[in-house]
């Protein structure tokens, strides 16, 4: 079970505390495939890199499993069972896909193994496994790629930042198939920020965080009729129109 | 007979574990160790006993020399003059190298002076690995010479390694080449503590439609320092590329120095330079994957190496 409590985030902002995470709390609990939502700028993907440990809060603590991570690095967090798919996938001249999902799983795994992790994010393993990762792969290949290294870490807790952000439309489709999938196998807790309503169509409980704070949360059913058609998802569309 | 500290330098220059295969001339402290030649490749002591030649028969393929040398003695300095006559239509591999272990308090040096004559037609793949040992405080030191002079057609792509332990190196690396030549160059290197290398290449496209591509990836730690200088010169319609990327760390310095020089209005030349310490972002993918800072950074490192 993951607990948030009380968390802050500030930044300085022309030479100014800018609240980004405002006195946030939120409970999670284990086997959830939770979807967090929410306007632009309001603090989501801030949530995500808190909770791995990339940002750190300025007060408040969270509890993973019973223990308190708040002081943690990233490293320890990983560790203890903390997995995260950034939203744009990092470059590496020279490292290749297979040494990235060995370094994943922690063990020297045959290429037979890595082959599996990159078809269940819908890559023809043949192709990929010797490529490196990258400028020369598409933004679709790299995104699933990251979406194989987290599988391939087999933890408790998988977090992913808008994974559909910086992909092209077909990509997308194939996207929500990987995900579909990911809901069908994967034993454990997944929290994906997004903005897509497919994606927050496959979730068992939905978060929507505003202005750093909760602003609902609960089962799919009781808050997906309520975020739709709101000033805020209107907002959001015409946003993503200009 | 080698020692144990010269198997291990051979096998840190040259990937042997034993005498290899083919045509080789192991050089030990300054004197022969071990030499055999084959049908098509011959090796020759210089008369002077300046060095050796090699000299490979026309339409030599799928052969290899290996022409490795170990220093373990300190204070020792030689310069050796090696030429290869690399016929037409070949195909061979040629390993060289140098490693020296130096647990003296004297200077160990080696200049190695190696020019390449190949024929038309010819490709030839040529590897030579720097390693550096020993804890004593005399510097290891290695000055190659290298010069390359291309006939038309033929494809020669070079690499040169030095990953640790040389404490000075200035290499000098010079090509000609003829039309449809192509001469391909990867360089890794790696400095720590005060070493200091230098590389400079200069390439000169004098044939039509020949073509080069210089590229060089180093890592600079601790206070150590690199030069890296590229020259190509473009004389008829012909394409050049040179390329420099190094991951700076700690105290180092690199200073990268690209040089076109277009004679001629159809020669299509580029150079690519960029110099930077390893991306955050790299560093924090690596530790969410379960790695400490220290792990991250040595794999980043390595795969920038490979």
């Amino acid at each position: 079970m993951l607990e948030i409590k009380n968390i802050s985030y500030e930044v300085e902002e022309n030479s100014a505390e800018k609240s980004i995470i405002d006195n946030l709390s939120l409970t999670i609990g284990d086997g959830k495939f939770v979807v967090i939502t929410g306007p632009n700028g309001g603090g989501k993907s801030t949530l995500a890199k808190l909770i791995m440990g990339i940002y750190r809060t300025n007060s408040g603590s969270i509890i993973y499993d019973g223990t308190d991570i708040t002081e943690m690095s990233i490293t320890e967090r990983a560790r203890l069972g903390i997995s995260f798919a950034f939203q744009q996938p990092v470059h590496f001249k020279g490292i290749k896909v297979i040494d990235l999902l060995r370094l994943a799983s922690g063990s020297n795994i045959s290429v037979t193994e890595a082959c599996e992790y990159l078809s269940k994010v819908g890559l023809c393993a043949r192709d990929y496994i010797d490529r490196e990762v990258n400028a020369s792969l598409s933004g679709g290949e790299l995104k699933r790629i990251e979406i194989a290294t987290v599988l391939a870490r087999g933890t408790k807790l998988i977090i992913f930042d808008e994974p559909e952000a910086g992909i092209d439309l077909w990509s997308f489709q194939n996207l929500i198939r990987v995900f579909e999938n990911i809901r069908e196998s994967v034993n454990g807790t997944v929290v994906i920020i997004s903005h897509q309503e497919r994606i927050i169509n496959i979730a068992d409980d939905i978060v929507v965080i505003e202005n750093g704070k909760v602003k609902l949360q609960g089962p799919k059913d009781e808050i997906l009729p309520a975020i739709m058609h709101t000033p805020a998802a209107v907002n959001e569309a015409c946003s993503k129109l200009s | 007979m080698l020692d144990q500290i010269q198997k291990q330098l051979l096998y840190e220059v040259a990937d042997l574990h034993k005498m290899p295969e083919g045509a080789y001339n192991i050089r030990a402290n300054g004197g022969l160790a071990a030499r055999n030649t084959t049908a098509n490749i011959d090796i020759v002591s210089k008369e002077n006993g300046s060095g050796i030649d090699i000299k490979i028969k026309d339409g030599t393929k799928n052969e290899s020399v290996h022409i490795p040398v170990v220093l373990s003695q300190s204070g020792l300095k030689e310069t050796v003059y090696n030429d290869f006559y690399i016929g037409e239509d070949c195909d061979v591999v040629i390993v060289a190298g140098c490693g020296i272990d130096n647990c003296g308090v004297q200077d160990s040096e080696h200049d190695g002076i190696h020019r390449f004559y190949v024929g038309k037609n010819s490709r030839v793949r040529y590897v030579e690995k720097h390693y550096g040992s020993g804890d004593g405080s005399g510097k290891r030191i290695l000055n190659p010479v290298t010069e390359v002079y291309q006939q038309e057609g033929s494809y020669v792509d070079m690499e040169m390694v030095q990953i640790k332990g040389v404490d000075s190196t200035i290499r000098t690396t010079k090509a000609e080449l003829a039309a449809g030549a192509t001469m391909i160059v990867h360089e890794r290197l790696m400095t720590h503590g005060t070493q200091s290398a230098t590389s400079v290449y200069e390439v000169a496209l004098n044939g039509e439609d020949s073509s080069t591509d210089v590229i060089s990836r180093s890592v600079a730690k601790d206070e150590s320092e690199q030069i890296f200088e590229a020259s190509i010169i473009g004389n008829t319609v012909c394409h050049g590329h040179a390329e420099c990327d190094a991951i700076i760390m700690d105290k180092a310095h690199v200073v990268a120095v690209p040089k076109l020089d277009a004679n001629c209005v159809d020669a299509a030349l580029i150079h690519e330079a960029a110099i930077g310490k390893i991306a955050g972002d790299q560093l924090i993918k690596l530790m969410s994957l379960g790695l400490t800072e220290a792990e991250a950074e040595e794999q980043i490192v390595s795969g920038f190496l490979r």
